[in-house]
């Protein structure tokens, strides 16, 4: 069976990265006018030469945007299950090495959970985990989609790659979207970052999203984590990505994210920084590039950057979230994967959202639709 | 006077719900269209407790009547139950049959609309699919019960008009149910010109919704969808298509 990995290998990093800054304010004005973006004018989007045409990107960003989502947000929330893990991962909160207590919510606290995020206006989750996969595994997934199902239109998750099977066997409970970030696609780099666990496999992660389409999930979920390697550089390997699983499972959905690493206890710094001027950049450029795609911000944002990139290109955004195992209502204090920006509650987001004249969605997907 | 499965319409412009900014905006909006048949994509409203969803109440009038559709089913089994399940939430024997296997450009899939049609047609449905302009798929669907043919005029949401118009008068002049045109128009002017070919109803919804003034736009494409309904009922005078040469190319007969 191909995947993506048979074109990865036709690529090489410093090749592609040189490629990406020898792009010009010409290459940059072909990509704008262009009908039909290519990934050569994505790389002019994303290149420096783009950035004194950051209005003009945004503007077109914002028209695309409208005229295929209107002017709706959609609204989701993390639900973290737990925060074991065997990786380890130099930038996490819940690396095998970070010497913190670790949890895994119960049915019974997973419920405590369920109550407040319902309570929060919620209709859409995001099951979220580490890698621990003697504790949290596919039984432990399905008990979990099951006691949830009732609750939730759209269940969402954000756990370690799994074989295809697996994915199989999670669809008939109600999965229906799968986030799986790269992290980065820089591959020596990727094992620095991921020195132990079965995280460190490279390939295996990078042939998730192919495991994804085949077993014919609704929606995946693609990024990579900014600040680990350079960023335009990785984002063209995600749109390479994006563009290649399109054409190979067309019956899936796509998102995209970029969230760029926050603080955390004992946490890296990060090795690239990314402005918020560039981050605008990026997805204005995604949104060029693909008009089709959904794109997601986290509360690791800021609010005054969140408020303002509503208009811009994105698609749904989340808020009031918790990045620690019982943070809703078990246990408010454990240990946070990351730090969050933003900490307005859904109530908050939802009237911001409103006041920018967009409609916030806390439902657009029924778990009926699926037989 | 539009009349599907015995209930008449005056108003032949159909609406949809999705991408407004508000739900209040989209009520004036409906409101000032005229429109009596809206569609609402069963996935964004709470058919558990439908009671209290706010799309829903906002829609609640006399003269607006219900069409869910089933936007997010992938093929025709998923279809029929999103079907049953509307029929039980919203309280209607009306469907709009939206099969997009492809969630990219949100193409119909025939085979499986066929298929559904069939099946929801025989359940005593009002089935109203949402297909490609293709002629033959049109007569295939009437054979299986159909109550409208529901052609696009161009990808959905892209607004460019009526790129199948060639086909769009293939399928009116054959046609034994009501043809509306469903998706791509982006203008009143692309509605008016779906009516002087002689659809029978237009359903738009990006071009109102996603408009600077919704409410205007929306009386915009109520006036453009009565004109060209009535520029279809007076005849349209022939466009001249040639032009008579100087030295007449038949003149040799005369001599």
């Amino acid at each position: 069976m191909s995947s993506f990995n048979d074109i990865f290998e036709t690529y090489n990093w410093d090749d592609t990265k040189a490629s990406i800054y020898a792009k010009t304010s010409a290459d940059v004005e072909r990509a704008l006018v262009a009908s039909k973006r290519t990934l050569e004018d994505f790389k002019a989007l994303v290149s420096p030469a783009a950035a004194p045409y950051l209005e003009q990107m945004a503007a077109i960003s914002q028209q695309l945007t409208l005229k295929r989502f209107g002017k709706v947000i959609q609204l989701y929330v993390p639900l973290y299950l737990s925060n074991e893990c065997n990786n380890i991962c130099t930038y996490c909160g819940f690396s095998y090495d970070n010497k913190v207590r670790r949890k895994t919510l119960s049915p019974m606290e997973i419920m405590q959970e369920v109550a407040v995020i319902k309570d929060m206006g919620y209709d859409h989750v995001l099951l979220v985990t580490g890698e621990a996969n003697l504790t949290v595994n596919v039984d432990y997934f399905k008990k979990t989609l099951d006691l949830i199902r009732p609750h939730f239109a759209h269940i969402s998750m954000e756990v370690q790659p799994l074989d295809l099977e697996d994915y199989g066997q999670l669809t008939p409970y109600g999965l229906n979207t799968v986030l799986v970030y790269q992290e980065t696609y820089h591959q020596e780099d990727y094992k620095k970052h991921h020195p132990k666990g079965k995280k460190s496999n490279f390939q295996y992660r990078l042939e998730t999203p192919d495991r994804l389409g085949q077993a014919g999930i609704h929606k995946m979920g693609l990024g990579v984590l900014i600040g680990l390697e350079d960023w335009r550089t990785d984002c063209f390997f995600t749109a390479l990505h994006l563009n290649y699983l399109e054409k190979q499972y067309w019956q899936s959905k796509y998102s995209l994210s970029f969230p760029r690493l926050r603080p955390f206890s004992g946490g890296l710094e990060p090795k690239v920084e990314m402005s918020d001027r560039e981050l605008v950049q990026l997805i204005c450029a995604y949104r060029l590039f693909n008009e089709e795609v959904e794109l997601s911000i986290s509360t690791r944002e800021s609010s005054n950057f969140r408020n303002n990139i509503i208009k811009l290109g994105i698609t749904s955004i989340s808020a009031g979230s918790k990045t620690n195992p019982g943070g809703y209502a078990v246990e408010p204090e454990a240990l946070e994967q990351f730090e969050i920006s933003d900490e307005r509650s859904p109530q908050e987001i939802a009237k911001m959202i409103r006041a920018q004249g967009y409609e916030p969605v806390w439902k657009d997907w029924d778990n009926c639709l699926v037989k | 006077m539009l009349t599907i499965a015995g209930k008449t319409f005056n108003s032949r412009l159909f609406t949809g719900t999705g991408k407004f900014s508000s739900s209040a905006l989209m009520e004036e909006a409906l409101l000032a269209s005229g429109s009596e048949l809206v569609t609402v994509a069963l996935k964004r409203v709470d058919v558990k407790n439908n009671q209290q969803d706010d799309l829903l109440i906002r829609l609640k009038y006399p003269h607006i009547n219900l069409l869910p559709n089933t936007s997010g089913v992938r093929n025709a089994k998923e279809a029929v139950f999103a079907a049953q399940l509307a029929r039980e939430a919203l309280e209607t024997n009306w469907i709009k049959l939206e099969i997009h296997p492809d969630p990219k450009y949100l193409m119909p899939d025939p085979i499986e609309t066929l298929k559904a049609t069939e099946e929801l047609a025989k359940m005593g449905f009002v089935v109203m699919p949402y297909i490609h302009a293709d002629p033959v798929l049109c007569k295939r669907l009437e054979d299986a019960g159909t109550a409208v043919v529901m052609p696009l005029g161009s990808p959905i949401g892209s607004n460019k008009g009526l790129k199948t118009i060639d086909f769009l008068e293939i399928i009116i002049s054959q046609s034994n149910v009501p043809v509306i045109v469903d998706a791509g128009i982006g203008s009143p002017s692309d509605a008016a010109k779906a009516m002087e070919i002689g659809a029978d109803a237009v359903l738009v919804n990006t071009a109102i919704a996603v408009s600077n003034d919704p409410v205007k736009m929306a009386v915009a494409f109520q006036m453009a969808v009565e004109a060209g309904r009535m520029a279809f009922e007076a005849k349209l005078a022939l466009p001249v298509v040639h032009a008579i040469a100087s030295s007449p190319l038949t003149s040799f007969l005369d001599e």
